[in-house]
């Protein structure tokens, strides 16, 4: 398969990037890796005019310690975020779900941001940083901002990110030692979660539950009650609207969800 | 756009358009053709390359995003056929194929595991190799070459390697049978 045609430019800086964003914003689709974009565009569900690289800015290539919290470039491949020793002391449950995605090929050009930006529901990376309760650094013509996820995402493939802005950065806190797991539920190797739950500090974020990755409210609201872990994960699919497909139907989605969250739960509080 | 990159030690250069992939530069551009596309959905692992040593699936990268890059392929691994590449004489000494298709990619992805890993246990073996299929179902030799090429002894393959997360009871995830136990 192939793409349908297009300009191309590799811009050497972070500023020379947002100034070809700022001048096509709506016509350019913005390449890191490749490994969201590039298939959509073989199978031509996306026809940009224009292809911006910014899989070579080594100022988006970072993982930082920055007082309670991780600063993480964008550009940073999942194969960094899982094997880097900075993610794995800081933040676990990062490198560990960094490690669910794909396969060593694809985790070698795929990018933190990149997952991000395309936004997709099954997505492993951004659930986790929703349970992290992290932040999206933003940055464009009108200058930076920082979105938490709660507010990032706004239905499948979108979120509040102007096509002239770029993710530069990832923030999360430093949960360190805290009680984490993620439950990845597939039927075959290297494939997107059919639903998956990532929990860390007692909370909840599920994949592939809703157009956008979404925190089980209802379960979280009844842990801080005392809730047990049974009690609490039985409201795992509350307020979800997950999908049915040829992998399973909406139903079977929420069981799976309140199966996970159990499992997840169990194995963060060290049971 | 013209592209340049060391393609197996040898420097290469061509004028392409930026949507070709790497995969077709290296098949259609440069002859090499032992870089197989299978699947062409970033599934299936058969054109697998290093790309500055790290394995890559080539039908999901642009040629253009390889510019100025240090590619390896297959042939580059064993030039001489009298002298094979350590991993590759793995796999011909423990039949680690069947039709041969995936057998580059195979390879290829087994360099870089190695590269990353040098003594992989079975579970990392296949875990390593999650990203390549092959359709023959010829697993079994492909793990015991790889733990050969690591130097490990082949016959420790066990034919599973993820017991830990097997299912304990197979009946039990079967509602509506009996296990006959009356419990």
């Amino acid at each position: 398969m192939i793409p349908v045609g297009f300009a191309y430019e590799r811009p050497d800086t972070l500023d020379g990037a947002l100034a070809l964003l700022a001048e096509h914003g709506e016509d350019a689709t913005v390449l890191a890796g490749g490994h969201s974009i590039l298939p959509v565009m073989k199978l031509r569900l996306a026809a940009p005019e224009l292809v911006i690289d910014i899989g070579r800015l080594a100022e988006l290539n970072y993982v930082r310690v920055e007082g309670d919290e991780l600063a993480i470039g964008a550009g940073t491949k999942h194969r960094t975020v899982e094997s880097s020793e900075v993610v794995q002391a800081e933040c676990p449950l990062l490198a560990a779900v960094a490690r669910t995605v794909g396969d060593p090929q694809i985790r070698h050009r795929g990018t933190l941001g990149g997952s991000l930006a395309h936004a997709d529901p099954a997505s492993d990376l951004p659930a986790a940083v929703l349970a992290l309760g992290g932040t999206v650094v933003l940055r464009g013509p009108r200058g930076e901002r920082s979105v938490p996820m709660t507010g990032f995402y706004t239905g499948v493939f979108s979120s509040v990110k102007e096509p002239d802005e770029l993710i530069t950065e990832v923030r999360v806190p430093r949960t360190g030692a805290a009680g984490w797991a993620y439950e990845k539920f597939t039927r075959r190797a290297n494939d997107w979660a059919i639903v998956a739950v990532a929990v860390v500090d007692g909370r909840v974020g599920l994949v592939n539950m809703g157009p956008t990755p979404l925190r089980a409210s209802a379960t979280e609201a009844a842990l801080a009650e005392g809730a047990s872990i049974a009690d609490a994960a039985a409201l795992a699919a509350e307020g979800t609207e997950p999908t049915a497909d040829l992998t399973a139907t909406a139903e079977y989605r929420r069981h799976l969800a309140r199966v996970l969250t159990k499992r997840a739960l169990t194995t963060a509080a060290g049971a | 756009m013209k592209v340049q990159m060391t393609v197996n030690g040898a420097d290469t250069s061509a004028d392409v358009e930026p949507r070709l992939l790497l995969a077709h530069y290296l098949r259609d551009t440069l002859g090499l053709k032992a870089t197989n596309v299978g699947c062409d959905t970033t599934s299936c692992g058969a054109c697998t390359v290093l790309v500055d040593g790290e394995s890559v699936k080539s039908c999901t990268m642009l040629a253009v995003q390889a510019d100025e890059a240090s590619v390896q392929t297959m042939e580059g691994l064993s030039p001489d056929p009298e002298s094979l590449h350590p991993v590759a004489a793995a796999f011909r000494e423990e039949h680690g194929l069947q039709c041969g298709f995936c057998t580059p990619g195979m390879v290829m992805a087994t360099v870089s595991l190695l590269a990353e890993n040098p003594t992989p246990s079975e579970r990392e073996v296949r875990e390593g190799l999650e990203g390549n299929l092959c359709r023959c179902t010829g697993y079994h030799n492909i793990v015991r070459a790889v733990l050969a090429a690591s130097g490990q002894d082949p016959d420790a393959v066990t034919g599973g390697g993820h017991a830990e997360e097997a299912p304990s009871g197979g009946v039990e995830a079967a509602p509506g049978f009996s296990t006959g136990s009356g419990a």
